[in-house]
């Protein structure tokens, strides 16, 4: 059962080869990498409605104990970093994954985007969710109460580093295991992170013992900063920064050693 | 003087124990039609990877346009269709040809490319969706949207219906027409006569044979037929007329050369009686690309 239908006009296809300027690329790159994530389903419910179910469920019903702090203005700069670490994580360990598995990687290789313009590209997209979650994280936060404190450029300054944090560590896991092992371990990461990174549950609430090695941990460091800056207003808080940019240094330094392109 | 296409010499890749290509030499003349003709296995893929930059050779030299593979102005100037893949599931496929075409400086237009190889109703349909011979022509279409110079097609007609594989010839005329530089990889012996100008046999990594298709099959026509292995020919010989050859290649196939008539013809058969023997598929023809690949190397081309 084919159906052709063939149109026979005249295409000039005399070489005329050259490659579009780089910027050209790596918007063209970034905006079907921005479409691929707002269709998938999946991935919407990962970066989007798990975060702000959490937002709502965890302001509305009193499930965590505070100690009497407002719960909305200690889980808006939380659900913000969880928003960070799906995206520039969880997404993009998976996506690129699949890409790697599917082929992708190398077909974009034959291609006038270069490597970097690649990965430019997927950083420019990752940021772009990243503006639509945190515009609607604010959004529902304002509508649930939340009063932002401190300054605005410091908690963009620490979310930058925290999507060069995880992007290296799902780059990592991305251009190392099987797409089927970095599906399964992104989401496990993702949970446990979660979980155990001061997102929703106070890190106080944690033993004495453990406490110091979840501060190091990347989201840690992210829902730390961010709650100093946006709960407390301090100013650009160092030790946080610190720990995020280590991280972003050591996986990002990683993944170009190890990143396999097939 | 401008350099060849592609220029080969002396290739050498290993894959742990084995050898995938055993000091292959390959040259691929500007504005024509290479066809690299072997059974699965042979080293085709391999060699056509290495040409796009996505292997590296253990030995030997190679250059694309006169530059080595990894060289990055190649990207543009190169157009690559892989055997399979490369293309998200979920995209659709007008996105994906638009995509690439914004890669490139003067691309063609999208929309009359993906006309022209009977795609233009599948423009919203995501790329999972599509059937083999479907995916197969949008991948042939990345590889010419950018107005490249060279194209390396690898195995582009694989699982096309045959209306879709004449879009693929006719695509693969023109663009050498055009003056674009092609090279593909094949196991269709009558995909290489039919398109390429110059033909590369090639069996376990190495060249067994090249040439024009015609040069590799010559004009002469043959006797063809199969019997038991191991027919004392001697005798036949002698009944045939004196420039005439007989030959066993590979076992139980035979093989006469000569004026093919009807003597020729009744000669053998005589001589088939005399011996008690029975001639299966006996038959009259030109050689193929495919008797020429059974003779060199005894198998089969797929």
């Amino acid at each position: 059962m084919s159906t052709y239908e063939r149109v026979t006009g005249t295409l000039d296809l005399t070489p005329a080869p050259g490659a579009a300027p780089f910027p050209r690329m790596v918007l063209a790159q970034a905006g079907a990498e921005l479409r691929a994530t707002l269709r998938n389903g999946e991935q919407l419910l990962l970066t989007l409605i798990i975060p702000v179910l959490l937002l709502v469920g965890f302001s509305l019903a009193p499930l965590i104990d505070l100690g009497g702090a407002r719960r909305v203005d200690f889980l808006v700069p939380g659900v913000l970093a969880l928003a960070v670490m799906s995206t520039a994580f969880t997404g993009q360990a998976i996506a690129t994954g699949f890409e790697r598995r599917y082929g992708v990687l190398k077909r974009l290789g034959a291609t006038p985007l270069s490597r970097s313009g690649l990965m430019l590209a997927k950083t420019v997209a990752v940021l772009a969710v990243e503006v639509i979650q945190a515009a609607v994280i604010v959004g529902v936060g304002l509508a649930l109460g939340w009063r932002p404190q401190g300054s605005f450029l410091a908690a963009a300054l620490l979310i930058v580093a925290g999507t060069a944090a995880f992007s290296g560590l799902g780059l990592l896991m991305a251009g190392t295991l099987r797409a089927e092992a970095t599906l399964a371990a992104a989401n496990l990461v993702y949970l446990v992170l979660l979980g155990a990174g001061g997102v929703v549950f106070p890190l106080a609430k944690f033993p004495e013992s453990l406490r110091p090695a979840l501060e190091v941990l990347p989201i840690s460091a992210l829902t730390g900063g961010l709650r100093a800056v946006l709960a407390e207003g301090a100013a650009l808080p160092l030790a946080p920064l610190g720990v995020l940019a280590a991280w972003a240094v050591l996986s990002l330094g990683l993944v170009s050693r190890t990143f396999r392109w097939e | 003087m401008e350099s060849p296409a592609v220029e080969i010499l002396d290739l050498v890749k290993r894959y742990g124990a084995g050898v995938a290509l055993d000091g292959l030499a390959l040259r691929a003349e500007r504005g024509a039609v290479t066809a690299v003709l072997g059974p699965n296995g042979a080293g085709k893929t391999t060699t056509v990877e290495i040409c796009e930059g996505f292997r590296t050779a253990d030995a030997g030299t190679v250059r694309v346009l006169g530059l080595t593979p990894e060289r990055p102005e190649l990207r543009a100037r190169v157009g690559v269709m892989l055997q399979s893949g490369g293309v998200p599931p979920a995209v659709r496929c007008g996105e994906w040809l638009r995509l690439v075409a914004r890669f490139h400086a003067r691309p063609l237009d999208p929309g009359a490319l993906l006309g022209r190889l009977g795609l233009a109703g599948h423009a919203r349909t995501p790329f999972r969706r599509m059937s083999g011979g479907q995916q197969q022509r949008l991948s042939l279409a990345a590889a010419v949207i950018g107005r490249p110079e060279l194209v390396f097609l690898d195995e582009p007609t694989a699982g096309l219906d045959p209306q879709a594989r004449h879009a693929c010839w006719e695509l693969v005329g023109e663009l050498r027409s055009a003056g674009v530089s092609v090279v593909l990889t094949t196991h269709h012996m009558d995909e290489a006569e039919r398109l390429a100008d110059h033909v590369v046999i090639i069996d376990k990594g190495r060249v067994v044979a090249e040439g024009t298709p015609a040069s590799l099959t010559g004009a002469e026509r043959q006797l063809r037929f199969r019997a038991r292995p191991g027919l004392t020919l001697e005798e036949l010989l002698n009944a045939l007329p004196s420039g005439s050859a007989a030959k066993e290649s590979p076992a139980g196939h035979y093989i006469i050369e000569g004026r093919v008539g009807p003597e020729l013809l009744a000669t053998v058969t005589a001589w088939c009686a005399a011996e008690g023997v029975t001639a299966d598929d006996l038959r009259i023809e030109r050689r193929t690309l495919e008797d020429v690949f059974l003779e060199l190397t005894g198998r089969e081309l797929r």
